[in-house]
This record gives C-alpha cells, structure tokens and sequence, in this order.
C-alpha cells in the first residue's frame, strides 16, 4: 500500500511541481529586505457568517474533493461544516496564479515564493489575521514570517508545506559517499555522462549556493540575488557542468528511469523521488549536502477583492488543520507546515521521512525566491540580474 | 393536424429560397462554404497571424505581463543569438536526418507491401504499418527511453559486436522520431506503388532494362513526388517536436524546448521563436511544390 500511496503522491507532485518549478517558487529564508512597499490594505479583525462558497486558485493535488481519486477528499468535510461550496481552479504556474488573482474572481491562492511577493506588491493579495487561523498557532516557526510570506512583520498567509532539493547518488557507483555539491560541480567529470540537474533557470541559484561556500570572493549572500559578476560565474559553472550532464531532468519518471538503469548516478532530486526510486529498486541516497540546498514553500493567501472572506478564512484554517495537512502532504509528497500534522500521517514515519519538525534541516534551505533587479540580500549598490535573464542564460547553458 | 403543416405564406417563402438558390450556383456554395472557411481563416490563420504579431511585443521584467509595446528586439535576439541559431540549425538538421532515414526505410517496406507480397496479404501489412498509430505517443517514446537505457535491450543487442547502444542524445532522438513518423512515409509511397502500372515495369524489361536501370528510369521518376508528400509529415512533425527529445534527447535542446521554456515568462520571445518553424515549413513546402508531390497529397 505504501508504493501505491508515494506513487500517486508522486504523479501528483509532478504535475504540480514540474509546473510550478519552470518558473515559480519560494523565498529566500527570512534575511531579505526587498524593499517592498505594498498598499496599506487591513486585516479583517474578525469574521461575519459564511457566504455559503469560496473560489479557490491552487496547484494539483492542493484541494482535493475525491474527483481524482474517491479516497483523496478532503474538501467534502470542509464544505459539510462550514457550508462552504468549493470552486476551485487549479493553475499550471505561478503567472496563471497572478492572473486569476488579478481578475478578484478568487477568493484564496495557494501561492508559490515569486507569486506571493507579486501580489503582495500589487496589492492583490490582502495581509491575513492569523489570529482568525486558530490552526496557525501549530504552524512552524521557521515558516513564519518569511521573506516570501510577509512584510514588516506583518503575514500575509498561512503556509502550507515545503520541501527540499537533495543530492542523490547512486550508492554502488558514486564512491565515496559524496557530502558535498562538488559531486555535481568541481568533480563532475569522474561521473561524466551521468550527472543530471533539474531542468529550470531556478537551478541556477543552486551553482549560486554553492559558489557561495567554495568562492568566499564573490560575496554571494543570497542566491537569488545575484548581481552580473556573481551570475556570470554560476553560469560559467554550470556550462562547465553541461560537459558532463547526461540529461537534464524535469519530469520525476524519467528521473527514477534514468536511477534504476544508470543513465544517471549523481545530481539533484526531490524526496519523494527518491523515495520512489528506492521502492523500485534503485541503490540510492539523498542527502542535504554540507552547503546547504535550495527549496520550495508554498503560502495560502487572501484576495483583497475577496468576496468571500469569511468562507477563505475557514479555508485557510481547514487546509492547515493537523488531519488535513498530513493528508495533503502526504498526497503531494512534501513536509507539512502544522507540527501536529506529523501525529495524524497514515505513515508514522512520514514526518521524519521528509524532516517535517528538523528545524535545524530547514535553516540549510535557501527558498525558492524570483530574482528582481533591487537585489533581494538588500544591497543598493548593485543591480541584480533579473529572473527573465536567468531564462536566457538557462538557455544558453544548456545550448 | 393542419396546424402542423407550414402556413402556405411560410411554403411560398421556402420555394422561392429554394428557387434562387437553385438559379444561383454561387451563392449556394458561398453559403455552404462560409463556415469552414471562417473556421480556417480566423482559427488557423488568425491564430498564426497574432502569433506573429505578438513576436513584437515586449514583456514586463517583473510581472512578466506582456506589454504591447512594438519592438523588433525579439527578432534581433533570434538572429544574433549564437544559441538560437545553434539550436534551429539543430532542429532543421533534425527533421532533415529523420525525413532522409524514413524515405530510405520506408521505400523497400512500401514496395514490398505494394508490389511482391501477395495481393490478399497487402490490406493486412498496411494494417500493420498502421498499428503503431493507435499507440499512445508518449507509450511509445518511453519504450524508447527504456530500449536507450544503460544497459537495455540497445545496449544488449550490440553487445556481441564490442559495441554499445547510442544512448540518449540526438542520435536517440533522430532515431526514436524515426520510429514515429515511418507510417506517414509509408503510405504515401504504398499508394503509388501500387498505382504503378505493371505493364511499365513489363515494358522497360522487355527493352532490355535491369531491375537497377527500371528503379532509376520508370519507379523512382513517377514515385518520387509520393516521397517528397511524406516528407512533408516526416520533416514538419520532427520540427515541432519537442517531447521525444526531452525522453530520449539527454541534455539536446530544439526549437520546441525553447519556445517551451518561453512561453510562460516571455511569450512574445517564445512568439517569435515560434515562426521559425513556419518559415522554414513554409519554404519547405515552396520547394516540395516545385516537385509537384502536393497534388498527391
């Protein structure tokens, strides 16, 4: 049964996560001052009578009613309770999630790093009163006050989940075991033809990281702030690395097909791929190399032209709730954000599978954040590149 | 039951319609044809027309909304890029390989089909050929990748000659996208062979002609503009793909992949990459027009 579940969880998290890769994600953990200065729009300070529906814009897998699957519902309960009708609209990327959220049509979003910080900036999307999340309290600290979920202090949604990006290695192959991103960067070549990354201008920012630690001369503070020099050398890395890629992944099949055979030994991965590709067999390993890793964090928010408030409140508080979070992370295959989640997985051992409550694991994360020209790590003497230059030079790389 | 009948007001209207239409051929088939013009014309060729019209505009760096704003930045970059030009040359030299290798296959297994299997057996072969069709595409490109693999049946095949399978990459994709599109090459070829009359093959032998003289002088002459109607499935549908070379390709990039990756944060660059493609079909189908293989279309 378990195979049954992390396939499903998998095929779901493909198509979710693929899409939200090619150009979304997460922020940056917490050190960023990007210099945003949304509208002064209000929390509500307390919540009327349901309207009776809410319209949701939200990845695959996120609201689930048992259309896809009978035994994965866990928006039929909620609309019992709360007499609450969900309409929900699932988006392919973060842009479609901005431009359904432009039209006011939709009442909450399940947003990703980039797409939080753009409808915060426009105004879009409105500060959220966690107060009225009773299920907030339960939330991980380090999830709280990101730099991609709030600003000034002030939340403007209730975090969902995350994950992180791993180094996998083939254990009969790669020897020794490798604890650092020079398995796929300065040591590459020993694996030559069968290295792979992640198939996004995202992955950039993972040369970016490790540069950071192996060139103490450029000063890369953030990885998603790079200014022209910093980029050039993760770029010039990378085009390094193309020499000895095999193939570049982006869909989690073929990634656990290229394991099991061989075509790949080392290079980037989710958990739940390698999870996957260990239940079929492959020798595998995946770890968070001593660099540190880059990582995804999603953030329910709130339209300011809601016009269902009340309904996207009890949303919010619904889909953090322990029971509801454990089933949703563990459909899509991420670590949920409520720390009472972790008591309520169908695996016991899920939560510590995906290092749901390892506080000290996450602080080696560097969120997925969208590249801006006012650079992210604060600085105001330099122009950062921005993320529509990142997929030129993915482009490039890759040539 | 009178009340059902139409009024004889509502008769006399309904024959004279009926009258002029009949009177009036041209108008008839205007009428019957508006439709599916209007479908073709707003649909496909609107669509293409916004396409190009698009690759002018620019895009917001930071919300990626496209504004329409008229630049010829996109084309300039298409042009001066080295990666974009590296990549079409790519792509074109990818369809071009596969239409070479499908007209090479697909020739001797159409004229066996066409012309030396016995007549009962012909419908079924073609069935045959035509299995694969009913196949997904992504089934069959996966079957590929795991053929391809380290170490798959590729690997295990050649293994006795001291050689090893191409594993992934374009050779994997050129090959692979073979596969797929043969059957449009086939058939094409099947029906003229099989139009070929016998008695022209009986004639150039009785001249004295050797099979190799009679291919060259009567077969390949009358069946060449079949080859160049294939040809013009096998070289378009290799354009425009971009998902075989992302199972099978390795880290190989073509003009899809790019306008793929575009599409979502850039689209007028994506726009603009987009009728690289249609020109080069469309030059490709100016030169096949000149071979007159259109009208055997």
């Amino acid at each position: 049964m378990r195979l049954t579940r992390t396939l499903r969880a998998s095929a779901v998290c493909a198509a979710a996560l693929l899409l939200a890769a090619a150009c979304d994600s997460s922020g940056s953990g917490g050190t960023s001052a990007t210099g945003l200065n949304p509208p002064d729009l209000k929390a509500p300070t307390k919540l009327g009578r349901t309207e009776g529906q809410v319209n949701l814009v939200a990845w695959a897998g996120y609201v689930e009613d048992g259309s896809n699957d009978p035994k994965v519902d866990w928006v039929t309960d909620f609309e019992k309770r709360t007499g609450c009708q969900v309409h929900s609209k699932v988006a392919a990327s973060s842009d479609e999630m901005v431009k359904l959220m432009k039209t006011g049509e939709y009442d909450a979003v399940s947003a990703s790093g980039d797409a939080s910080l753009r409808l915060i900036a426009s105004g879009d999307a409105a500060p959220v009163n966690t107060a009225l999340v009773p299920n907030y309290k339960d939330v991980f600290s380090g999830l709280k006050n990101g730099a991609w979920n709030s600003v000034k202090g002030k939340m403007y949604g209730i975090p969902h989940g995350r994950g992180a990006n791993l180094l996998m290695y083939d254990t009969a192959k790669v020897k020794p075991a490798p604890t650092s991103w020079s398995a796929v960067f300065d040591d590459a070549s020993r694996y030559k033809g069968h290295v792979t990354a992640y198939d996004s201008p995202i992955y950039i920012a993972d040369a970016a990281l490790y540069l950071k630690a192996t060139k103490p001369g450029l000063k890369i503070k953030d990885p998603y702030a790079l200014d022209q020099k910093q980029f050039d050398a993760a770029v010039a890395l990378l085009k390094r690395q193309n020499a000895n890629v095999g193939e570049y992944w982006s869909d989690y099949l073929k990634e656990v097909s290229a394991f099991k055979s061989g075509d790949s030994v080392v290079g980037t991965t989710w958990q739940v791929i390698a999870n996957l590709a260990a239940s079929e067999g492959a020798k595998v390993k995946a770890l968070v190399p001593k660099e540190g890793s880059t990582g995804w964090s999603d953030t329910w928010m709130v339209s300011a032209k809601a016009k269902h408030p009340n309904c996207a409140y009890k949303w919010l508080d619904w889909i953090v709730s322990p029971k509801v979070n454990a089933q949703v992370a563990e459909y899509f295959g991420e670590a949920p954000a409520n720390s009472k989640a972790c008591a309520e997985t169908s695996d016991k051992n899920f939560c510590t599978v995906y290092h749901a409550a390892d506080e000290s694991y996450w602080k080696k994360i560097a969120f997925w954040n969208t590249p801006i020209e006012q650079c992210l790590d604060g600085r105001t003497d330099v122009r950062c590149v921005p993320y529509a230059k990142w997929v030129q030079a993915w482009t490039e790389i890759k040539g | 039951m009178t009340t059902d009948l139409p009024t004889a007001a509502g008769r006399g209207t309904v024959r004279r319609l009926a009258g002029t239409l009949h009177r009036r051929p041209r108008l008839r088939l205007a009428l019957l044809l508006t439709a599916p013009l209007l479908w073709l014309a707003v649909l496909y060729l609107g669509s293409l027309a916004v396409l190009f019209v698009s690759a002018f505009w620019t895009t917001d760096s930071f919300t990626s909304q496209v504004v329409k704003v008229w630049s010829t930045d996109n084309f300039h970059a298409l042009f001066t890029t080295p990666v974009f030009r590296q990549v079409v040359l790519r792509s074109v030299g990818v369809a071009l390989a596969v239409t070479a290798l499908c007209a090479l296959i697909a020739f001797p297994v159409a004229f066996y089909t066409a012309r030396v299997a016995r007549p009962r057996w012909r419908p079924l072969l073609v069935v045959g050929i035509l299995t694969p069709l009913w196949a997904s595409y992504l089934v069959k490109v996966y079957a590929w990748r795991l053929i391809l693999s380290e170490g798959g049946l590729a690997d295990w095949m050649l293994a006795p000659f001291g050689l090893s399978g191409p594993g992934y990459g374009l050779p994997a994709t050129v090959l692979t996208l073979t596969y797929l599109w043969l059957p449009y090459m086939i058939l094409p070829i099947h029906t003229a062979l099989e139009q070929l009359p016998a008695g022209l093959l009986d004639a150039s032998a009785d001249l004295g002609a050797r099979p190799g003289r009679t291919f060259r002088s009567v077969v390949l002459p009358m069946v060449l503009p079949s080859v160049a109607a294939g040809s013009v499935f096998t070289f378009s549908l290799s354009l425009g793909d971009y998902i075989t070379v992302q199972i099978v390709g390795g880290k190989t990039q073509l003009i899809g992949n790019l306008v793929y990756s575009n599409i979502e944060l850039n689209l007028p660059m994506a726009a603009a990459l987009g009728t690289v493609p249609v020109a080069v079909i469309v030059l490709y189908l100016l030169a096949i027009r000149r071979t007159g293989a259109l009208n055997s279309l």
